[in-house]
């Protein structure tokens, strides 16, 4: 945790050659106890009336050492403490590590169950956006899309319990593949869910998308160019929404993206705005990928032959995958024993939290408020 | 019985307490206005819960009572035994204060509140000069609120809520001037700024001022409207509590009774505002159509809506109560449920009553209106997200200032339509002939 002495030094507060003239800055402490600081993040704000000369980030508070946590954990042990992470995209989660492990030990989950992933990773992408889009509101002072969005989230989480029993840290995958087969009736209620929410994503966009309000609160606020967020290592739908066209779905193509046919959108200005056409917009791809997925599904096995004690190979691995929020990436080393030797996360939140100094400078409090709220962060994964 | 008390009864009906100068009867109509205020917070509160919670697909309170009727009694039961904490650092005699001033400045505003021709504490010749006049003292009771509590967060909101207030209160008045000078169309030729003499005379012109000079009167009302949800600091622009910003603005730092001081500022607040508005544009506490559909049988037709409206709540109530899950469990709440529907059946017959029917009718009329305001109040709560400040502001300066001042001068322009019309119409059809001329040539 930072000392609040040197937020203060970073800050320029400590100045001792300021005139009382100069005294207009005012230092407001946002968080961790906050309502709409998503969480436990804390922001040391800098202010000149509204305006935002300046801003800083104090994370940690949920710090729970999962990465310390996994050398003492066999490979297949670790595997439901990922879920804790970004607890809102549990399955994602998972799925970035299954992957990286299977690449680790060189093995391949067989198609079916790549299928299964998909789907059920795409669902928890909706479900992660309707959540974003429900706290985005709001935040922003828009109370009725939240319960709009969760009442079809909760279709969603159905699907989940009666798939793994759990709602949000599902622990649906096993390392090579998936431990269930498909319960019955899964195809029909996954058909069922997309003709469900089709209309109700409309419905979101009806009550926000042409809101007077909601376009003069949200339209060249947080602006952050395409240049900055490449620079900042910003991914996921902050990126796209400045105009890069990056989705590793696409790009690096896992499980079994590379078969279903979807497009990536993408924004032009970088501003909040943007950030939530492009969300409704990848909500509406989701449930393409997941029609298209659960028409083609095939028959077969759903666990690859994987080794009762995992054992990989000296080495390391670098997998990444394409969260709701951005590029989440597993670098894992082994020693050849059981247990992980070191598992390095790299979580979008935590990546893309970095942009939301440069994002607020110059503009008022309220918009920090909606630009922690469209940088879309899960602090679980921010501080792991 | 004392002289005191019957002089004014002989009375009653002609002329309010407050002008009669009977301070016996003038506390009576203090007394009876403050507790029929409260029962409407009391009653603003359940409804605006359960509104907004069937507005966003959920039920709101449930529990206590049936369909949690008695839920606002809990709440200030809750309120009232919570620990009353002053922060460290406070200014311990204006945090007290705050909430007393805004509660005084609110309550006073009721004074020239007309409920009915005789219906009102008091008729004052100024009257609308000091609804918001003293309405507007509440920004002080925000700012003191904000400043006492020594804390970041309520200085912040107090700051907004001061400039808020103070900048929608300037298109607020130019939109009650327009509707002053409407007054002044009277056969008798004189205007008037007495409340009641506002409604009387929209009586005399046969005309609500909303549908005066169409459309003038609308966009004043509209001006009036927006600028009252900003001077309550209600959504989209309750930016001086906006939780997700603020946590709870200006009153962050205030617990327990004291809270729910500022809470029933805020909502007499809004019922005073909606009482000017309903005053001004909408006639006031006459029945729709008091010149068109007079006579003996309108005047029946029309005493009964009060009764009926508590018939009909009533029949909702019973309704309610046959649906009411048959189990056991949920005995004491079906009867409960039940007794409130006979209350209303009870109240229906009262008011059926000859006696009460006369006297009740224009205070249900005024009621029926403003319970359309604060429908419209839950309803933008529901539907808006919260404006950023410098946009309030310019909603309030460059938008609703300009459109007052040009609605005034219009309606000045028309006031005088009957000579300078002609006179324009004309010279402008001596110009066109000459025109007209030149141009043949």
């Amino acid at each position: 945790m930072t000392e609040p002495t040197s937020t203060a030094s970073q800050l320029d507060l400590d100045e001792s050659n300021k005139t009382y003239l100069d005294a207009n800055e005012l230092i407001l402490n946002m968080g961790p106890q906050h309502p709409a600081t998503h969480g436990v993040l804390r922001v040391i704000l800098k202010l000149d009336g509204e305006k935002v000369l300046g801003l800083e980030c104090v994370i940690g508070y949920l710090h729970r050492g999962v990465e310390k946590i996994a050398e003492n954990r066999t490979y297949t042990m670790f595997n439901p403490y990922v879920d804790r992470m970004d607890y809102v995209a549990a399955v994602s989660n998972g799925l970035g590590y299954c992957e990286a492990v299977e690449k680790l030990l060189n093995i391949e989950a067989p198609d079916r169950a790549n299928y299964v992933r998909v789907i059920l990773t795409e669902l928890n992408r909706i479900a992660s956006h309707q959540l974003w889009l429900g706290t985005h509101a709001l935040d922003i002072g828009a109370m009725t899309p939240l319960f709009y969005t969760f009442r079809d989230r909760e279709e969603i989480l159905k699907i989940f319990e009666k798939y793994c029993g759990a709602r949000l840290t599902t622990h649906a995958f096993r390392i090579g593949g998936c431990q269930y087969e498909t319960y019955e009736g899964f195809e029909k209620d996954v058909k069922k869910f997309v003709a469900f929410v089709a209309p109700k994503i409309d419905e979101y966009e009806e009550l926000l998308t042409t809101n007077r309000i909601w376009v003069e609160r949200t339209k060249n606020v947080g602006v952050i160019s395409a240049k900055d967020c490449i620079g900042l290592g910003v991914t996921g739908p902050v990126l796209r929404a400045s105009g890069v066209k990056w989705d590793l779905r696409k790009k690096q193509p896992y499980a079994a993206y590379s078969k279903f046919d979807f497009e990536i959108p993408t924004g032009q200005n970088g501003d909040t705005y943007d950030r939530y056409l492009v969300r409704m917009a990848e909500m509406r791809q989701s449930l393409r990928i997941i029609q298209q997925a659960v028409d083609s599904i095939p028959e077969g096995p759903i666990m690859a032959k994987v080794p009762k004690v995992m054992k990989p190979p000296v080495g390391e691995i670098y997998h990444s995958i394409e969260a709701p929020k951005g590029e989440l990436g597993y670098f894992i080393v082994s020693d050849g024993s059981t247990q992980p030797y070191r598992i390095r996360v790299r979580p979008p939140s935590f990546v893309n939290l970095q942009a939301l100094d440069l994002m607020c400078r110059g503009q008022l409090i309220a918009d920090v408020i909606a630009v922690i709220g469209t940088l879309d962060i899960v602090l679980g994964e921010v501080d792991r | 019985m004392p002289s005191f008390i019957t002089d004014y009864l002989q009375k009653a009906g002609q002329t309010t307490p407050g002008q009669y100068g009977s301070p016996f009867w003038a506390l009576v109509y203090i007394l009876l206005v403050f507790a029929g205020v409260s029962l409407a917070v009391v009653c603003m509160n359940w409804l605006e819960r359960k509104i907004l919670a069937h507005m966003q697909v959920r039920l709101g309170p449930m529990r206590v009572g049936p369909h949690g009727l008695l839920q606002p009694i809990a709440d200030a039961l809750k309120l009232i035994l919570k620990e009353d904490i002053i922060p460290e650092g406070a200014d311990t005699f204006v945090f007290w204060l705050a909430p007393m001033i805004i509660l005084l400045a609110v309550f006073s505003v009721y004074c020239v509140v007309p409920f009915g021709p005789a219906h009102a504490i008091t008729d004052m010749n100024i009257g609308i000069l000091f609804m918001l006049g003293v309405s507007s003292l509440g920004v002080l009771g925000i700012v003191m609120a904000g400043w006492a509590s020594n804390s970041h967060y309520p200085l912040i909101g107090a700051l907004r809520s001061s400039a808020q207030m103070v900048s929608y209160e300037v298109a607020m008045g130019l939109a009650v001037v327009s509707a002053v000078m409407m007054t002044s169309l009277d056969a008798d030729g004189t205007g008037t700024l007495s409340m009641i003499g506002i409604v009387e005379a929209q009586y005399a012109q046969h005309t609500w001022f909303i549908f005066k000079f169409f459309p003038l009167g609308l966009i004043a009302f509209f001006i009036f409207a927006v600028a009252m949800v900003a001077e309550t600091n209600r959504a989209p622009f309750d930016l001086p509590e906006a939780e997700s910003e603020l946590t709870a603005g200006f009153h962050t730092e205030y617990s327990g009774l004291r809270w729910s001081l500022f809470m029933l500022g805020e909502y007499a607040a809004m019922i005073a505002v909606s009482s000017i508005a309903v005053t001004l544009w909408l006639g006031g506490w006459m029945r729709p159509f008091p010149n068109l559909l007079n006579g003996p049988t309108w005047d029946l037709a029309f005493s009964l809506f009060p009764a009926l409206t508590f018939f009909g709540l009533a029949a909702l109530t019973f309704y309610s109560t046959a649906r009411m899950p048959k189990h056991s469990y949920f005995r004491i709440q079906t009867f409960g449920l039940g007794a409130f529907g006979a209350v209303f059946v009870l109240i229906g017959v009262i008011l059926l009553l000859p006696a009460v029917r006369g006297r009740i009718q224009d205070v249900y009329w005024f009621i029926l209106k403003i319970a359309v305001f604060m429908y419209l109040y839950i309803w933008y709560r529901g539907t808006f997200p919260r404006y950023r400040f410098d946009q309030l502001m310019k909603v309030g300066w460059k938008i609703l200032l300009p459109m007052g001042i040009g609605v005034l001068m219009l309606t000045g322009l028309a006031g005088l339509r009957t000579e300078v019309w002609h006179f324009t119409v004309r010279s402008a059809g001596e110009v066109w002939d000459v025109f007209r001329q030149l141009v043949h040539i």
